[in-house]
């Protein structure tokens, strides 16, 4: 019996007692060994070689947020894939977007959204921003172990919040500190040349379509600066993944209309290779 | 082993009653629940609904060991792996155990998990009375305190390809009939009612139908209710087979 999701037995006591409604704490109480923090680490000479996600972006707008990140995962100095996604709905009004370790954050976004969805149906109702926000804190600071060895989850986390009524970006560190943006934020190895461009390009009253082209040229300049970035493949028409999260919840834009934007940078590009300049003054 | 079942029939029929019928476009749950808290119908996975009557306290248990245990696995296999076939399995193993165990008390409760599929013939209606038995129902099915009389009602009347709103009048209908043949009405207020919808464009199909979109429903039955009672004797003849059952 005690097989429980494997055979059709009785359900365990662990399912029927009375507890948490979240999700991880079931876990750890009745299959430990699933939780990622819980596995042993095997003890490794230098850093270990896995696939590392790259650049992820987020800026706000009037009316909620954008979430965006490019497609490469780098393992040392290969292209480990180049049509990787990064940027995940967490739940109907928020979504993350992850840069580190590919395998572990792919695993911790399904746990993040699993956790989420988990609280939702036994409670009937749905985790404050903040609440989900200190949820995936939760989840980095269980990573800490990995991370010391080099195998880091470093997400970006954005929502739109139904109480205030506004976008909101939550940035984090390894050990699980978690801040609050300011209308843009970016995180992963290019983030700093990200950040540099959406520093220039943003302000408060972006529309919709104006946030997702900002962020798309911050990652165009990220991708010019830094190696593990991959920026738009115009021939293999592989383009960054584009979120938004407003009141209406959760929007992936389709292929077709980030292709639209992209091209449109790039037409600017060959006459300007830097891209939109600002005014000096 | 008769008093036992006998105790949890007396339990489970002083309750008020829940129907779930299938329509068009997936399957309707209608319960007569005036209490905006305390749920009897729930979501438990992308396709899979959970409806019951009884014992709050110990359907709301089954109910959460249902999440956990769909959770659980679809993260260790996948999405698809969780079926209303399996879920119905271990609810039966439970109630089974828990009935035939001497140190336990009987379960006072009777469950309904559905789900919907790709289209009306893939949808999964399970009845599971409290003694660890499994039901298989097809069109229309009803359980708690009345449910002999509302599922002759709902089988005579229940035919395949009905809209939400011919479902829900046909549910409403058949909820507000007495125990004595008698009909009271029932408001929105009074009523917990919500789909699995296999035309939602998310993966989670289960959607409650709340305040104004319910009486907007209600109200637009209730305006084509006129021609329909007229043609009710006609119905029945051609409902038969859509309300077959294997009990």
């Amino acid at each position: 019996m005690e097989a429980n999701t494997r055979s059709t037995g009785r359900l365990p006591a662990a399912f029927l007692t009375p507890g948490s409604s979240s999700f991880m704490d079931f876990l750890g109480t009745h299959q430990p060994e699933l939780l990622p923090g819980n596995r042993p680490l095997p003890p490794v000479q230098g850093a270990i070689e896995a696939p590392h996600g790259t650049t992820i972006v987020a800026a706000t707008f009037a009316g909620g947020v954008a979430l965006a990140g490019d497609r490469r995962a780098t393992m040392g100095n290969v292209i480990a894939q180049r049509d990787i996604e990064k940027v995940f709905p967490a739940d109907e009004y928020s979504a993350v977007g992850i840069a580190g370790t590919a395998g572990l954050a792919v695993e911790m976004v399904k746990l993040f959204q699993l956790e989420l969805e988990h609280f939702e149906k036994v409670e009937g109702t749905v985790l404050s921003l903040e609440g989900k926000a200190n949820r995936l804190s939760t989840m980095i600071r269980g990573n800490l172990g990995m991370a010391m060895q080099g195998l880091a989850v470093v997400p970006l986390f954005a929502g739109y919040d139904v109480d205030r009524e506004k976008g909101r970006i939550f940035s984090y560190d390894v050990t699980g500190g978690r801040s609050e943006e300011r209308g843009f934020a970016a995180t992963g190895s290019g983030s700093t040349f990200a950040r540099g461009a959406l520093k220039k390009l943003y302000r408060e009253d972006l529309t919709e379509e104006q946030a997702a082209t900002a962020v798309i040229q911050a990652l165009y300049d990220a991708a010019d600066d830094d190696s593990a970035t991959g920026g738009p493949d115009l021939a293999r028409r592989i383009y960054p993944i584009v979120t938004v999260i407003t009141e209406d919840g959760f929007r992936k834009f389709t292929e077709d209309e980030v292709a639209e934007i992209v091209r449109a940078i790039h037409e600017r590009r060959l006459e300007q290779p830097d891209g939109p300049r600002a005014a000096l003054l | 082993m008769a008093d036992r079942a006998e105790y949890a029939r007396k339990g489970i029929a002083r309750g008020r009653s829940v129907v779930v019928l299938q329509f068009s476009d997936g399957i309707l749950f209608v319960a007569e629940n005036p209490s905006r808290a305390l749920h009897k119908v729930s979501e438990i996975y992308d396709r899979i609904a959970f409806a019951a009557v009884g014992k709050y306290n110990e359907f709301e248990n089954l109910r959460i060991g249902g999440v956990r245990y769909a959770d659980l696995r679809g993260y260790t296999y996948d999405r698809d792996d969780v079926t209303a076939r399996g879920l119905a399995n271990v609810y039966a193993q439970t109630l089974g155990t828990i009935f035939s165990s001497a140190a336990e008390k009987p379960y006072e409760v009777e469950l309904i998990v559905a789900e919907t599929g790709e289209g009306p013939a893939d949808d999964q209606i399970y009845r599971l009375p409290h003694d660890g038995s499994i039901v298989d129902e097809h069109g229309s099915v009803a359980v708690g305190g009345n449910a002999d009389q509302i599922s002759s009602y709902l089988d005579q009347r229940h035919r395949d390809g009905m809209t939400l709103a011919e479902a829900l009048k046909l549910a409403v209908d058949s909820l507000s009939r007495d125990n004595n043949g008698g009909e009271r009405s029932l408001t929105a207020e009074q009523l917990e009612v919500a789909v699995l919808d296999r035309k939602r464009p998310q993966a989670r199909k289960f959607k409650r139908i709340l305040g104004g979109q319910l009486a907007r429903l209600l109200e637009g039955s209730g305006a084509a209710s006129e021609s329909g009672e007229d043609t009710e004797p006609d119905d029945s003849g051609e409902s038969d087979e859509s309300s077959e059952s294997t009990e």
